[in-house]
């Protein structure tokens, strides 16, 4: 029989888990609240009431062009995720049923890379653009962004993949099946959730990078991160308006995850009980 | 067609050998059953067969052919595997389906071959489920329907029973029987369980630790075993051995009996012993005897026979039942 849980832990369980989530969200909240200041009150100090003046907002739109960074921010965050799948269901195909005793080095390796600070290779990477001539181009940083994500692509779907019986696929072998065809009918399809939540997971980490975006774009290729940036300008900070362009910035993929927070807590924990 | 030959096969897993050479002869139509204990290496000599190992060493001819480096699909051979391995995301008619679409054909075949397996196997009511809403007995049948669309040179199962419960089990091996009957086609079979292996086989291989301890006739296997572990493998309850003067008395290092074989009386015998435990299962009852000189000994007796724990009895090997093993336990 199931342990009944007192009325008063449930209550006190319930109060921690609202101040922790609170506590995650507060920056955003303030940062949305601050943009619906005016300047003089957001300078002013900490107040959670704001006057919703809508003032900062007209002036991001006015100073800048929202849509060319925003198109940017798409094209790179879904264009990066694509291409790491693309790349990364195969490979992690390989590791997880076609193992060999290096499988194991070869993804502890693979996510070392994520460890490296990556104000060490900056300058490499810079260089590497510079000569190429894809400085400041969606298909330049799009490579990029998609090599900065791939570690976490092929583990996150490893993972996943490694939750389906090779027998399976094994059974696709006997029935005709070519590589191809056993990855496109059979694993593709009994992986949608975990690939649903890669996805979903890189698209956002995409959309939210900023140490290569900002340096390796200037306007082309810019995306939202960048324009962000560009309004803790030369002449000053102005926090409402800074608060407005990362409102505007954070906007869709804020909205996109709590439409899709179902399928990525369902993928983040796929495999944890079976 | 379905011949299948087998000459020198060898797998090595790294240094461990799990298969030294073997050879072996299976005729078209046959219905072959590996059986071995657990790790007897049956089942990779299934998937080696099946092309779904890479064979050491060692030639796979099938109807003639050699296929020894051919894909799984190449070899015109449907595997039944113990998980059942049903695609779960696609309906009964599209699982079924799914080696027809993989070899081209056209979707009116496709649904003219689908329906036929489906009336043999008493699926046509669930062909727009899926795996998951289906029972164990009925996943199975779905897994035989893939197989059987292919029109496959020799169907291969791999234990196919073994997550069934007891009663299906019988019902199922009972099906698998009478499809091997109506389609005439070669099918290897691997199991542990031995009771399978003599109520399906026309031919069983008994492995053991890789070797082919023998092959022949479920009752070939069963009247002359040729050593000691195809002596005790096959048969239950398992054969009794006894080893000293009684074997020795026979010009032999150890005698089997099987428990079928030995009469129990309660006046006298050539063995004493004293009742430990009785099974009465209605039909039969399977005496535990402790022997004052040969230690315990199994008993088959008659379903009506009235002893219980405790109980003297003497027992009797029929003489011309008894099996005879030299020290190295070959039969005698």
């Amino acid at each position: 029989m199931a342990r009944a849980v007192k009325t008063s832990t449930r209550v006190s369980y319930t109060i921690a888990a609202w101040v922790v989530a609170l506590l995650i969200f507060f920056p955003i909240l303030y940062t949305i609240i601050t943009s619906l200041k005016t300047e003089g009150e957001a300078i002013a100090g900490f107040n959670l009431i704001p006057s919703f003046s809508l003032e900062s907002y007209r002036e991001v739109q006015n100073q800048q062009n929202y849509i060319k960074p925003f198109t940017n921010s798409v094209v790179l965050a879904v264009g990066s995720t694509v291409l790491g799948l693309l790349i990364g269901i195969p490979a992690a195909w390989a590791m997880a049923f076609s193992p060999t005793k290096r499988t194991k080095d070869v993804l502890m390796w693979m996510l070392s890379t994520k460890m490296m600070p990556a104000a060490a290779v900056l300058v490499p990477i810079y260089l590497i653009f510079l000569r190429l001539g894809i400085m400041d181009s969606r298909i330049g940083m799009t490579v990029l962004l998609m090599l900065i994500n791939l570690p976490i692509i092929v583990w996150m779907l490893y993972t996943y993949f490694r939750e389906i019986p090779g027998e399976i696929l094994e059974a696709a072998r006997m029935d005709g099946a070519n590589l191809w065809g056993e990855i496109w009918h059979v694993l593709t399809p009994m992986a949608v959730p975990g690939i649903a939540s890669t996805l979903l997971l890189n698209i956002i980490l995409a959309w939210n990078e900023s140490f290569w975006t900002i340096r390796l774009t200037t306007t082309n290729a810019a995306p939202l991160t960048a324009f962000i940036a560009s309004f803790s300008s030369p002449q000053g900070l102005f926090w409402a308006k800074l608060s407005a362009a990362s409102v505007m910035a954070i906007a869709p993929i804020l909205i996109m995850g709590w439409f899709s927070q179902k399928q990525l807590v369902r993928g983040l924990t796929f495999g944890a009980v079976k | 067609m379905g011949t299948i030959q087998l000459r020198d096969v060898h797998k090595a897993f790294g240094a461990t050998n799990i298969i030294p050479k073997l050879n072996l002869d299976i005729e078209d139509g046959e219905f072959v059953v590996f059986v071995g204990p657990s790790g007897c290496g049956k089942s990779t000599l299934l998937r080696l067969i099946a092309g779904l190992e890479d064979m050491t060493s060692g030639t796979i001819s099938i109807d003639g052919r050699d296929v020894t480096n051919e894909a799984p699909a190449k070899r015109k051979l449907a595997m039944v595997f113990q998980s059942y391995a049903l695609y779960p995301h696609m309906t009964v008619a599209k699982n079924i389906a799914f080696p027809l679409k993989m070899a081209g054909e056209s979707q009116a075949e496709i649904d003219k071959k689908v329906a036929n397996a489906a009336r043999i196997l008493n699926l046509s009511n669930y062909l727009e489920r899926k795996p998951g809403q289906l029972s164990g007995g009925q996943r199975q049948r779905v897994a035989i329907g893939r197989a059987i669309v292919r029109q496959p040179s020799a169907f291969l199962f791999d234990e196919p029973l073994s997550n069934l419960d007891a009663a299906l089990r019988g019902t199922m091996r009972l099906e698998i029987s009478e499809l091997h009957q109506s389609l005439g086609k070669t099918m290897i079979y691997v199991t542990h369980d031995q009771v399978e292996a003599m109520t399906m086989a026309d031919k069983i291989v008994v492995l053991n630790a890789g070797n082919i301890e023998q092959v022949g006739s479920p009752l070939d296997l069963y009247r002359s075993p040729k050593n000691l572990f195809v002596a005790g493998f096959i048969g239950s309850p398992k054969m009794n051995f006894v080893e000293g003067k009684a074997a020795e008395a026979m010009g032999a290092k150890t005698i089997g009996v099987r428990p079928e074989h030995m009469k129990i009386t309660v006046t006298n015998g050539a063995w004493r012993g004293v009742v430990g435990v009785a099974e009465h299962l209605g039909s039969d009852t399977f005496l535990h005897v402790h022997t004052d000189d040969h230690g315990t000994i199994n008993v088959r007796a008659d379903g009506e026979i009235r002893v219980s724990h405790g109980d003297v009895v003497f027992l009797t090997p029929e003489p011309a039942k008894i099996h005879r093993f030299d020290a190295n336990g070959k039969a005698l």
